[in-house]
């Protein structure tokens, strides 16, 4: 599975520092890592772990302190336009003024095609199943069909990659993984490549090819993790696997565990180019 | 028929300018939360380095400095003759005459007679209005059946009235008084009827709960939770009632700084005019700011009780 | 039961108000005093004077200064509202001044005016629009601070132009905030108009009034007090209407959420 192609996305020596020099916080401290295309890559972290502030950056949204994020190897300074975000806040991100229809057709304005456009949309609200509830108005609808929006207008968008920031947080387990699914079939179906931040152990084992796990603040990659499970993916088999149940303890203990993480060479695919910073100076991971 | 002034919309001054925590807007400004440092997951747009519009500072430095430049270009434009200088003298001949009034024995007593015009009308007010809109707004009979009335007096514009009162009482502060009362009256009895009426039902319900006397209810649910908007009605109709006093002292003539303000244009003195502009404003300001204060701090505290009840 | 709870509702209302009406018919009737005539008398002057008598000589020039100077004060006040919303820099630079000038009690600028524009329509036209311009600023400006963050970031991410950020987002955002600020300053503007008509007009609803006292013509001065309480009541019932009609899904959206 190696690919000779640079990688989609491309976060080198990434640092956040908030604050002036006197009284400043370290959100990140410095994070590598890469997204290939295709690729379906979970980020998960212990809470205040700065995982929101990592994907902000990456989606161009925030200027880092220093390092980059390149983007098909052009450094990012706003969103760049193959990209699209699913926020965590879907009642936030959704616009009250306007129709479920309208909601999803805005970031498509300033293309000329209408009738390419109105398809566009149509398909979008058909792939999440609310095709029936274009003419509703978001507060009208439950929280997880919400969320359904703010995908189906990601969708119509066409990205090249989506990137979603705890997205099912806020909605309840059931809907959670309804929309789980939705979003692996949607990545099989439109060929997006996705980066999901989510704080949900389980959630980042089962939606991902790749598990990347940040450490607390001053935050870095703890461990990266290749998930060897069958591309198929369901909500009871693929829970059942013996492989699921060893990765998923793997993660939650690089999370808990600090530098006692069992990083064996097994973990760590020959794919991974880049050294993790954290291996190599135990003092940046504090706990 | 329409919404009441919830408790804290209205700002009579723009509340996030300063002090507040703000959110970043569209142009990208930044913004920090009190502490001076941005928590993280605030969004910068520029690369971090020390922010001077977070300090405590900064409001204070710009407001003056904005004020300085309103001065200044008020100044130049007088001088300059942008504007006819006979008309609007510049603040180098008003602010030596405002001096000189604040020095003066005759301003503070007209500023007394507004002031207390304005006291008696609106304490008149609040005597009345409170408690008659915690009768109606009660119970729902006389809620549903006096609501509309009281709408519909609360719009009638309270200045309508001069020519009666003058034809009632004259050049008298029983004048000044019962313009205030109506002027003000009704949107105070208007306010404290939803204040009454909207926590009704939480009350029933919570005085259900706790097997409470109708006097426990009134003491314990009802007046806590209604005291925010009777709050943020005081703040309104104080600043009404003000007007209320100064139109008195124009158009019926009762002393005030109203009726100074009247008598330096037939006079012709428009730097005392000028002047004693400024010092009306002074005023409003420091009764709005009084208001304003007591309001908010009620409202702090009815968020944390409504959040409470709300669990 | 439900129809029988509505229609004893409208019964009450109907019934206080009616009650109210017959009292002060009854009480009227009788002679209390120069200040007063009956109420047959007062809706006899009022036909006569506004239907359609004095309608073009006083109703017309209020109503147009009205509008002119509240039409005025809306543009005026969205416009720097928004500016002084979208830069904390500006906000923080205007904030002492903007609210000094809010401060002053509106009819004390009543005899500057007249020394400026005189006391024809331009003075009481100025004079609403000036005051009137400040509740819009205030809030309109307090709206575009507020406008929430996520959706602005939203905004962002899928690459919106300015332009379409202020015709998507920031002005429906705002509308709300824009009417709270329109309905403080449209009730403003009524007294002013009524005021500065009292104190030096030669037309006017006020004027009329006001001359009606003078010289001692009770039942129109009572025309007009009642046609100023209806002007009132009309307008603001109006902005009622159209706050519900444009700002509709922020009322049931926040009655969603409780």
């Amino acid at each position: 599975m190696t690919s000779t192609r640079p990688p989609l996305l491309a976060i080198r020596d990434l640092a956040k520092r908030y604050g002036d020099d006197v009284r400043s916080v370290e959100a990140i401290r410095g994070v590598d890592f890469d997204i290939r295309e295709d690729e379906f890559v979970s980020i998960v972290g212990p809470s205040g772990c700065g995982k929101t502030t990592l994907l902000k950056c990456m989606a161009g949204l925030l200027e880092p302190t220093s390092g980059t994020v390149q983007f098909r190897g052009r450094v990012v300074h706003s969103t760049p336009a193959e990209l699209a975000v699913v926020f965590q806040d879907y009642s936030r991100s959704l616009f009250p003024w306007m129709s479920v229809h309208d909601n999803v057709l805005l970031p498509l304005r300033k293309r000329r095609d209408l009738a390419g456009k109105a398809l566009l949309v149509q398909r979008a609200l058909d792939a999440v199943g609310l095709s029936a509830f274009s003419a509703h108005f978001p507060w009208q609808l439950s929280g997880g069909m919400q969320q359904r929006v703010a995908i189906a207008r990601a969708l119509a968008y066409q990205p090249k990659v989506l990137l979603m920031d705890e997205p099912f947080a806020s909605v309840d387990a059931q809907t959670r993984s309804e929309l789980e699914d939705l979003v692996l079939s949607l990545r099989a179906e439109f060929g997006i490549t996705v980066v999901l931040v989510t704080h949900d152990i389980d959630e980042s084992v089962y939606m991902g090819d790749r598990v990347v796990v940040l450490s607390k603040p001053p935050t870095t990659v703890q461990e990266s993790l290749i998930v060897d499970l069958p591309r198929e993916r369901d909500q009871i088999r693929t829970k059942e696997l013996p492989e699921f149940a060893r990765l998923r303890g793997q993660v939650y203990r690089a999370i808990k565990h600090g530098e006692r993480t069992l990083l064996s060479a097994a973990s760590t695919s020959p794919e991974e180019q880049r050294p993790e910073r954290a291996l190599q100076s135990p003092e940046r991971t504090p706990w | 028929m329409r919404t009441p002034t919830r408790p804290g919309q209205e700002p009579t001054a723009i509340a996030s300018a300063a002090g507040r925590p703000q959110r970043m807007t569209a142009v990208g400004t930044t913004n920090r939360g009190r502490a001076g440092a941005a928590a993280p997951g605030q969004i910068t747009t520029r690369p971090v380095r020390r922010d001077p519009l977070g300090s405590p500072l900064a409001p204070v430095v710009l407001g003056s400095l904005g004020c300085v430049l309103a001065l200044t270009i008020w100044e130049l434009a007088s001088q300059l003759g942008a504007v006819p200088s006979a008309d609007v003298p510049p603040p180098s001949t008003v602010l030596p005459t405002l001096a000189e009034e604040l020095a003066g024995e005759r301003f503070w007593v007209s500023i007394g007679h507004t002031l207390t015009q304005w006291a008696a009308g609106f304490g008149l007010s609040i005597v009345v209005a409170v408690p008659v809109g915690l009768l109606l707004g009660s119970n729902e009979a006389t809620w549903r059946a006096f609501r509309p009335l009281v709408e519909f007096f609360r719009t009638v514009p309270g200045n309508a009235l001069i020519p009666l009162a003058i034809l009632l009482w004259g050049l008298s502060l029983q004048s000044v008084v019962f313009l205030t009362v109506f002027g003000c009256g009704w949107s105070l009895i208007v306010q404290t009827m939803y204040g009454v009426h909207d926590v009704e039902q939480e009350a029933r319900n919570t005085a259900a709960a706790f097997r409470l006397s109708r006097l426990e209810r009134v003491r314990w649910v009802i007046l806590p939770s209604a005291l925010p908007y009777i709050v943020t009605g005081l703040r309104i109709a104080s600043s009404t009632a003000l007007i209320i006093a100064v139109s008195a002292e124009i158009l019926i003539g009762v002393p005030g700084i109203g009726q100074d303000i009247a008598l330096t244009r037939t006079g012709g003195q428009v730097d005392r005019m000028y002047a004693l502009i400024l010092a009306s404003g002074v005023v409003g300001i420091v009764i709005d700011v009084v208001f304003s204060r007591f309001e908010r701090h009620f409202l702090r505290w009815h968020e944390s009780q409504r959040r409470w009840a709300e669990k | 039961m439900r129809f029988a709870r509505r229609y004893s509702d409208l019964i009450l209302e109907i019934a206080a108000t009616a009650a109210l009406l017959a009292g002060a018919w009854v009480y009227l009737a009788g002679d209390r005093g120069y200040a007063w005539v009956s109420v047959p008398e007062m809706l006899g002057a009022f036909k006569d004077a506004w239907l359609f008598d004095r309608f073009s000589s006083d109703v017309v020039p209020s109503l147009s200064r009205l509008a002119l100077g509240f039409g005025v004060a809306v543009l005026l006040g969205i416009a720097v509202g928004v500016a002084l919303g979208m830069s904390r820099v500006i906000r923080m630079l205007a904030l002492p001044v903007v609210s000094f000038l809010r401060a002053v009690p509106a009819v004390a600028l009543l005899p500057l005016s007249i020394v400026l524009f005189g006391i024809d329509s331009a003075q009481k036209v100025a004079v609403i629009a000036f005051v009137c311009s400040w509740p819009i600023v205030l809030n309109t400006a307090d709206g575009v601070a507020s406008l929430d963050s996520t959706m602005l970031m939203t905004a962002r991410s899928y690459r919106l132009s300015r332009l379409e950020l202020i015709r998507y987002v920031i002005a429906p955002g705002i509308v709300p905030r824009v009417f709270t600020g329109m309905r403080v300053s449209i009730s403003l503007a009524v007294l002013l108009l009524v005021t500065s008509e009292m104190v030096a007009a030669t037309s006017g609803i006020g004027f009329f009034v006001w001359q009606a006292q003078l010289t001692f013509s009770i039942a129109d001065m009572w025309a007009g007090i009642i046609l100023l309480g209806l002007l009132g009541y009309t307008l603001n019932g109006a902005f009622l209407l159209l706050e519900k009609r444009f700002c509709r899904w922020n009322t049931e959206m926040k009655g969603n959420r409780s």
